[in-house]
């Protein structure tokens, strides 16, 4: 199986009045047709990573890496035009918080077909005909109404199913997800990680799902990155991240309260400097 | 201490009135910390907003050591307390941390303010170098001790929590919760906490609640929610999801009205 997704050596860094501030520091993996997991706290580079992966940094921010290819194409050096054919339709970005990602002043359909339209090159009638099978693959009830409505006029949880429906709906063969689930209730969020699961086994989509939430991507993605000041401290199967070898890993863990369990005291994490470095 | 009895909440008014709680009741004994537990517009946060003296429309019954909540009397903020979710909202941005800790004193006539101020912040583990800081100097997990300490101020006897760490890194999280678990012990508060986390509820409270459409779906003790024993079918699946993913159990999750 070739690598989908290959980043070597991947940096980015910000000027400041005290000099560059290096918010990724040499992050490498590779990525096939798999669930990948990054996880950290915040200012850890997650979010970073993956909007490098886009080249959607803002212009501020300096981007190198020693190797960042999809499906074969050099992403460090591709065009703005070829960056264009990219983002959208072969790799998609889904983010936190639909309140902020969805268009206020369009429908919730007018905004989905604008995706079928731009990405599928389909007529009008087409691309509402995709939006609607696409809403009610992500388990909205009663798409005829939804598509009318405004993005203020649905719940977070219906908002941020929007936004993967549309982000799903050009068949990206990599989706990057970003907290996509974080402002969703549990049930819910179960039920919008088993449409991602469904697309990653039936089409072969590779995901990055990028998330705080240790047990959530210990249960639901096949390898997990964990990083911390923008490094990875450690890279291990999701399954057995309970075995975590990595003090910053086994730290967060322990520092998580578990229902069945019944502590005083939580340990809580000691920030070794030396984490930087290594 | 707490007393809440067939509590109802409307809000909005004709067509548009939407019945954020449908008739809730529930006691709290002194010295006790009660979870509320439910997905987003269970209406667990417009209980406690009501305890709050921040909601004013309401029916029912509502009582804090003996004072009844409607009265609006001017003792109850030196009962009860609260605690906000996102501590990046609920400080004034240009005000100082001595400032946010002096004003409930100053309201309220009592003296003494600088010692009182440092104190509190001493007792939420923040050195003095912090005391003429802005919150946009501070960390998450800074300015929720802050918001804990100016909670504290008019030593009250009751502390309302709504989701006091779900804006913070877990391990922040672990500290907040060892704070406020050392501080219940220590002043012997009486704590209802907000959350829709129940392992943090299962850490920190003795008995709970959980809530769906407005209504108490049943209330148990920690040791049942340890166990994982809840006799309603709601809870069995909020615990389930909780958990983490699992596809099987995602196909057979179901809604309740």
């Amino acid at each position: 199986m070739s690598a989908l997704l290959e980043v070597d050596n991947l940096r980015v860094s910000f000027d400041t009045p005290t000099g560059p501030f290096h918010a990724v520091r040499g992050v490498s993996f590779t990525l096939g047709r798999e669930r990948l997991g990054i996880v950290g706290e915040s200012g850890s580079g997650k979010s970073l990573t993956g909007r490098a992966i886009m080249r959607l940094l803002p212009p501020s921010a300096l981007l190198q890496a020693d190797r960042l290819t999809f499906d074969g194409i050099d992403l460090l050096r591709a065009s703005p035009k070829t960056l264009r054919t990219i983002r959208g339709a072969r790799i998609s970005l889904v983010l936190q918080d639909p309140k902020y990602s969805l268009n206020p002043v369009m429908t919730v359909g007018e905004q989905i077909d604008e995706a079928a339209r731009i990405h599928g090159g389909v007529s009008a009638a087409q691309a509402r005909r995709k939006t609607l099978e696409m809403l009610e693959a992500v388990r909205i009830r009663d798409p005829e109404r939804v598509v009318r409505l405004y993005p203020h006029e649905v719940s977070g949880g219906m908002g941020q199913r929007i936004m993967i429906a549309m982000m799903l709906l050009p068949e990206p063969d990599l989706l990057i997800a970003d907290e996509p689930t974080s402002a969703l209730d549990v049930t819910v969020q179960t039920q919008v990680l088993a449409i991602l699961d469904d697309l990653v086994a039936q089409r072969g989509m590779g995901l990055i799902f990028i998330s705080h939430d240790l047990e959530l991507v210990s249960s639901f993605c096949d390898r997990v990155l964990v990083m911390y000041a923008g490094r990875v401290m450690e890279s291990r199967a999701a399954a057995d991240l309970a075995a975590a070898t990595h003090p910053y890993t086994q730290g967060l863990l322990r520092s998580l309260p578990r229902i069945g369990e019944h502590r005083a005291e939580l340990p809580t994490l000691r920030r070794d400097p030396a984490w930087l470095e290594a | 201490m707490i007393t809440v009895c067939d509590l109802a909440v409307t809000f909005g008014s004709g067509r548009d009135a939407v019945q954020a709680v449908r008739g809730v009741s529930f006691e709290v004994a002194p010295g006790e910390s009660f979870g509320l537990v439910g997905e987003s517009g269970s209406g667990k946060s417009t209980v406690l907003r009501v305890l709050a003296g921040l909601n004013r429309r309401w029916d029912g019954v509502a009582q804090l050591a003996g004072l009844n909540v409607a009265t609006g009397d001017r003792r109850l903020p030196k009962v009860v307390q609260m605690v906000f979710q996102d501590p990046y909202a609920s400080l004034h941005p240009r005000h100082t941390v001595d400032r946010a800790l002096s004003e409930p004193l100053e309201i309220h006539g009592i003296g003494d303010v600088s010692d009182r101020v440092v104190r509190a912040m001493e007792a939420v583990g923040l050195g003095p170098s912090f005391r003429f800081r802005f919150p946009n100097q501070l960390s998450g997990g800074q300015r929720q001790r802050v918001a804990i300490a100016r909670a504290l101020m008019l030593e009250p006897q009751v502390l309302l929590l709504d989701e006091p760490t779900s804006a913070l890194d877990v391990s922040v999280q672990a500290e907040i919760l060892n704070l406020l678990r050392g501080l219940r012990e220590a002043q012997g508060l009486t704590m209802i906490l907000v959350s829709h986390n129940l392992a943090v509820v299962a850490h920190m409270c003795d008995r709970l609640a959980v809530m769906n459409h407005g209504l108490v779906v049943e209330d148990m003790d920690v040791d049942t929610l340890r166990r994982e024993a809840p006799r309603e079918a709601y809870t069995r699946q909020l615990l389930l999801a909780s958990r983490g993913y699992d596809r099987e159990a995602a196909a057979r999750m179901v809604t309740f009205d």
